[in-house]
């Protein structure tokens, strides 16, 4: 029964969640307009592709205990390569997709073969550093190739008609959630099958794998790549969900702190954790502006008005809280009630 | 040779910032483990601390400088001091949280920065004599590249005898060493995390200073974009020594300044980054032990 509950659980809310473009329900203060409607479907999507990258990032960090500050950089290479293979290129879709999907196997490779020959910080350091350089190269616009600081518009032409337009929205909601679910089966798979259990166990105690016998690097590399591949088809398919284009706000290493944020709220190693925690983050980040210009807030002082107007300062609070109060992220809730009702139900009794 | 003399010492002052900002990242990482994502929050808090008490104080540029400089570093030890007082010290012995802690920081002093005083760069009080410009073998100079690597280098002689010859200094040079030793010998190290910040504070407050006159404006985004350099100086000069960090500093600037103009512009980033990757893989312990000279 437990098994059956492990996949018709995911199913189940899958297929809940598909039906949301059908759905005219109207929810105040989460949401500006009906559910059904474009601005919200939009919105929608954007959070559900962050909880899967959210969730390639938690392959790193959560499960293999690899703390990377450069992983914005895979993110950026799905939306750079495929917008500057369909914009500038004009090459066909499913070109532009092949090419993405090569550059975003090959570059993690390379580089991750580089900098996992370092452990810990200096692990991050290096990735963080060549995040970086991608960054600066973006920023270079070498043969006007990215836009530089203004960012690349996309070719909208060179996309089948029903993901373009305000009207198709609900095909960009079906394929961010198409996108999430693919993360979360892959995930899960990798995290159950055989070199799976050797990440956890790098996570735990690296010496002690090693001791066994196995070659943590291998492994290591293994996760790499695939959290990086995923994260690239991430940027593709963010950059096909937003319509306009690529922006380097993407290759900065505050959006790699993004991820980390997003995965810590939601609590690291655990696959529901970040998911949550990445469509949570992406929700309150939209939707906190705008109710931060509601006439409810601007009622209040300035003293408590003015932090409040900024996103990332609540976001930021509400981090560190969890991280001082529920260091197991939103994910260990449940679990913390339950204790907490187990141990009430005991003093009870007689 | 002019613009070659002019490249060096721009780089040297450039150096100067990030050994300013890394000197600080590298005493706190070296004692406690900590790598501050928030440091560079500190630099930009101290920077319009700067700002805010020199458009708030009459005199002329040079008394503003000087009097908001005052400033900028008193709040930029404050916050520093608070934040461990109040936010890392209760984490202790739980580093990946403090580390999360202090990316929550940086995001939050950010924002706030952000909030009350918008995207836009303010101007800096920046004295004409600043300005000028002084000629060395033909090359002429802006004056605020000595003010940067003096008071860097005030900072480097100042912080070198504090570490070898106060009794402060001592605990914190064991402590880098042997953190545990020094708390089986009776000693509280916390109270030297607290000094720690607090040094680190001054010196991110200081550069934060000079970035302001360096460009004669600051922006709620500087922190951000030195941190990252600093980190990397801070990587390559090995982790809790001042010595490596200064040397470091230096070579990073001057390599930055010199891709930049005689290969073409960005291609420095580049090869600082490329640096750091050639040293880390060949020595990943960096460029000196981990002993705080």
């Amino acid at each position: 029964l437990r098994r059956a509950a492990h996949v018709v659980v995911p199913l189940v809310v899958v297929g809940l969640l598909a039906l949301v473009p059908r759905l005219s329900l109207d929810i105040p203060f989460v949401f500006g307009g009906a559910l059904d409607s474009p601005g919200t479907l939009g919105l929608l999507a954007l959070c559900l592709v962050f909880a899967g990258v959210a969730l390639t990032y938690d392959l790193l960090f959560g499960y293999t205990g690899l703390l990377s500050f450069g992983h914005a950089l895979y993110f950026a290479i799905g939306v750079y390569v495929m917008a500057i293979a369909l914009t500038k290129w004009e090459l066909p879709l499913w070109q532009a997709l092949a090419l993405t999907a090569a550059v975003g196997i090959v570059v993690p490779l390379v580089l991750g073969s580089i900098s996992l020959r370092v452990s810990g910080i200096a692990f991050a350091m290096v990735t963080l550093a060549f995040a970086q350089a991608g960054q600066v190269l973006v920023q270079k616009n070498p043969d006007q190739l990215t836009g530089g600081e203004e960012g690349l518009g996309l070719n909208y032409e060179a996309l089948p008609d029903f993901f373009v337009g305000v009207l198709n929205a609900k095909y960009l909601f079906w394929l961010a959630l198409g996108y999430a679910a693919l993360v979360f089966v892959v995930v899960r798979l990798a995290v159950a099958s055989s070199p799976g259990h050797v990440l956890q166990a790098i996570r735990e105690n690296e010496r002690r794998v090693e001791v066994i016998g196995l070659r943590p690097f291998g492994f290591k590399l293994m996760a790499f790549v695939l959290a990086s591949f995923l994260a690239t088809l991430g940027g593709v398919v963010w950059l096909i969900v937003l319509g306009t284009g690529a922006s380097p706000q993407v290759t900065t290493a505050s959006f790699t702190l993004t991820l980390l944020v997003m995965v810590v709220i939601g609590g690291a190693g655990t696959r529901y954790g970040a998911l949550l925690g990445g469509f949570l983050y992406t929700l309150l980040d939209q939707r906190l502006g705008a109710l931060a210009g509601s006439t409810e807030v601007q009622g209040l002082p300035n003293v408590i008005r003015t932090p409040l107007s900024e996103p990332l300062f609540i976001l930021g609070t509400l981090f560190i809280l969890l991280v001082f109060f529920v260091p197991g992220g939103l994910a260990s809730l449940g679990r913390r009630l339950r204790l907490l009702r187990r141990h009430a139900g005991l003093e009870g009794a007689p | 040779l002019s613009t070659f003399v002019l490249l060096t010492i721009t780089g040297l002052g450039l150096g100067a910032m990030y050994f300013l900002i890394a000197s600080g990242l590298s005493l706190i990482y070296g004692l406690m483990g900590v790598l501050n994502f928030a440091h560079g929050a500190f630099l930009t808090v101290g920077a319009y601390a700067t700002w805010w008490t020199s458009t708030h104080v009459g005199g002329g540029p040079g008394t503003k400088l000087l009097v908001g400089a005052l400033a900028g570093v008193a709040v930029g030890a404050a916050v520093a001091a608070l934040v461990e007082l109040v936010l890392i010290r209760p984490l202790y012995r739980r580093p990946v949280e403090q580390v999360l802690v202090t990316v929550g920081l940086a995001l939050v002093l950010n924002a706030l920065v952000e909030a009350i005083w918008g995207f836009d760069a303010r101007p800096f009080p920046v004295p004409s004599w600043l300005i000028d410009t002084t000629t060395i073998f033909g090359a002429n100079i802006p004056n605020d590249r000595f003010l940067e690597i003096g008071v860097a280098a005030a900072v480097l002689v100042g912080l070198t005898a504090f570490l070898r010859y106060t009794r402060y200094g001592l605990i914190i040079r064991a402590g880098v060493e042997n953190r545990a030793m020094v708390t089986a010998l009776g000693i509280d190290v916390r109270r030297a995390f607290t000094l720690v910040f607090a040094l680190g504070g001054v010196a991110a407050a200081l550069a934060g200073i000079l970035s302001g006159v360096y460009y004669g404006v600051v922006d709620p985004g500087r922190g951000t974009s030195l941190l990252i350099f600093a980190f990397i100086v801070v990587v390559i000069g090995g982790f809790g020594s001042i010595g490596g960090t200064a040397v470091a500093a230096v070579v990073v600037g001057l390599i930055q300044q010199y891709a930049n103009y005689y290969a073409s512009s960005g291609l420095g980033d580049l090869a600082v980054v490329l640096l750091l990757a050639i040293v880390l893989l060949l020595r990943p312990e960096g460029l000196s032990p981990k002993v705080a000279h």
